[in-house]
């Protein structure tokens, strides 16, 4: 009994590892990862990356607009004539970001204070637009969704890589729980401006090493 | 894929027809857009209210410390009435002890900054005729520049006794707000700049020298009226 439902397990992984469905959710993740990878949407990745919790928010923010634009798009996608299609796909992200603007603010004015223009410059992250543009324009809703999600979720994770490490040594603290004994020297640098550029570079040194040393 | 890549060449021709359709798409999503934005606004807005109202009196009682209770007031017309009975004007909140003694006035003022709109609140007091904090309630200036407004100690330091005295007859200010390079203060009525966000800081001092030249000769006349809170109120 036991062993058989084993066998379906093994097969239901099979299948799902094997399905494109799943490649098109994991590509975002890891191999075509936006931040790390395709190097896209880096103003909010450097600017807004000093706490985890703003990581966090702007990460699931994006998110937010690239499903839904990317839904929306591909609904569309019969109905657009080419000629206005960027033009109709800056309207459908523009409208996204007003909406998440709205509920970010009703989730906390702290946070949408802390986040500031950052909100109203999603509209102009290429991630989004360029997801709509390469993706969402040729493919099922399904996949467009499965997209998004992937790669909104690969955005989110390359944020939070940066804000974790950045508040840990800028502020001795994640998500504002108190991380070190209080003899700590904070790193100011990590949360001024700098320190994204330095973040950013380690992480991108520590994957391409990982990367490489798997091929070789 | 290659029927795709065939479409994207495959530009019509340019006729009223093909027109009629762009501009029909543009306008449906438009219309749906516009639907979608509108309804996220309406369901928003009265939680939206709520926080920021909670937020404003985290900032009454941060701008004027020790105070245990406020009453809002609201100046239009060089006239001070409760908030309750004319909604329009500047707002200024009254702050008390809990023996309900006059503390100061924590006053509410906006202008344009580099970005946007800054709205900002001040506490006044009234018995050394200084401003003694200010909290930023809104701005959209540029991240790791001109925000530094709200969050730079040096500037914020400007704030913890910047005169704005009036003259005996209630008239005007005795010395305008004035702002100055960094490193160039020498009077208690100046506010010290931040390098590097010139327009910012700079729109900060105009909005309190504009708000406190109409406002406080306003307060300074009614002051009788505010001065105490009876124990039953």
């Amino acid at each position: 009994m036991s062993s058989m439902s084993d066998k379906e397990r093994l097969g239901f992984w099979e299948e799902l590892k094997s399905s494109p469905s799943t490649n098109e959710f994991l590509k975002g993740i890891w191999k075509d990862n936006p931040v790390f990878v395709q190097v896209l949407g880096m103003c909010p990745v450097l600017a807004v990356t000093n706490t985890a919790e703003n990581a966090l928010a702007m990460g699931l923010a994006t998110t937010f607009v690239l499903l839904m634009s990317n839904v929306l798009v591909s609904l569309l996608r019969n109905f657009i004539p080419k000629q206005v299609r960027i033009a109709s796909y800056i309207l459908i992200i523009a409208s996204f970001v007003t909406i998440v603007d709205y509920l970010i603010q009703s989730v906390s004015v702290e946070l949408h204070k802390s986040l500031g223009a950052f909100i109203s410059l999603i509209v102009v992250n290429c991630l989004i637009l360029s997801r709509a543009e390469a993706f969402a324009s040729k493919n099922t809703v399904k996949y467009s969704a499965l997209d998004a999600l992937g790669m909104g979720g690969g955005f989110l994770l390359g944020l939070l890589c940066l804000g974790a490490v950045r508040e840990i040594l800028g502020s001795g603290t994640l998500f504002s729980l108190q991380l070190f004994p209080s003899g700590f020297q904070e790193w100011i640098v990590m949360i001024l401006p700098a320190g994204g550029f330095f973040t950013l570079a380690g992480w991108l040194i520590l994957i391409n090493y990982t990367k490489e040393r798997k091929l070789s | 894929m290659a029927h795709d890549e065939q479409n994207i060449r495959s530009v019509p021709e340019p006729g009223s027809k093909g027109n009629v359709r762009m501009l029909f798409v543009m306008v449906a999503i438009g219309l749906i857009c516009a639907f979608l934005i509108v309804l996220t606004y309406e369901q928003t807005r009265p939680v939206i209210e709520r926080k920021q109202e909670e937020a404003l009196k985290k900032a009454i009682f941060r701008v004027l410390p020790g105070i245990k209770r406020t009453i809002s007031f609201v100046i239009a017309d060089g006239q001070i009435r409760p908030a309750t009975d004319a909604p329009d004007g500047v707002r200024v909140h009254a702050g008390y002890d809990d023996r309900g003694d006059l503390m100061g006035f924590a006053i509410e003022a906006s202008g344009q900054g580099y970005a946007d709109i800054i709205r900002l609140i001040y506490g006044y007091d009234h018995r050394s005729q200084k401003i003694i904090g200010i909290q930023v309630l809104e701005t959209k200036e540029t991240p790791g520049l001109g925000d530094r407004i709200e969050k730079d100690p040096a500037f914020l330091e400007n704030f913890r006794a910047l005169d704005v005295a009036v003259d005996s007859a209630n008239s005007k200010a005795l010395h305008p707000i004035e702002t100055v390079k960094n490193g160039k203060k020498t009077e208690d009525w100046q506010i010290e700049g931040i390098t590097g966000a010139t327009i910012s800081s700079r729109a900060v001092g105009d909005i309190l020298g504009t708000s406190s030249e109409s406002v406080l000769p306003v307060i300074r006349m009614n002051i009788s009226k505010v001065g105490h809170l009876n124990q039953e109120e």
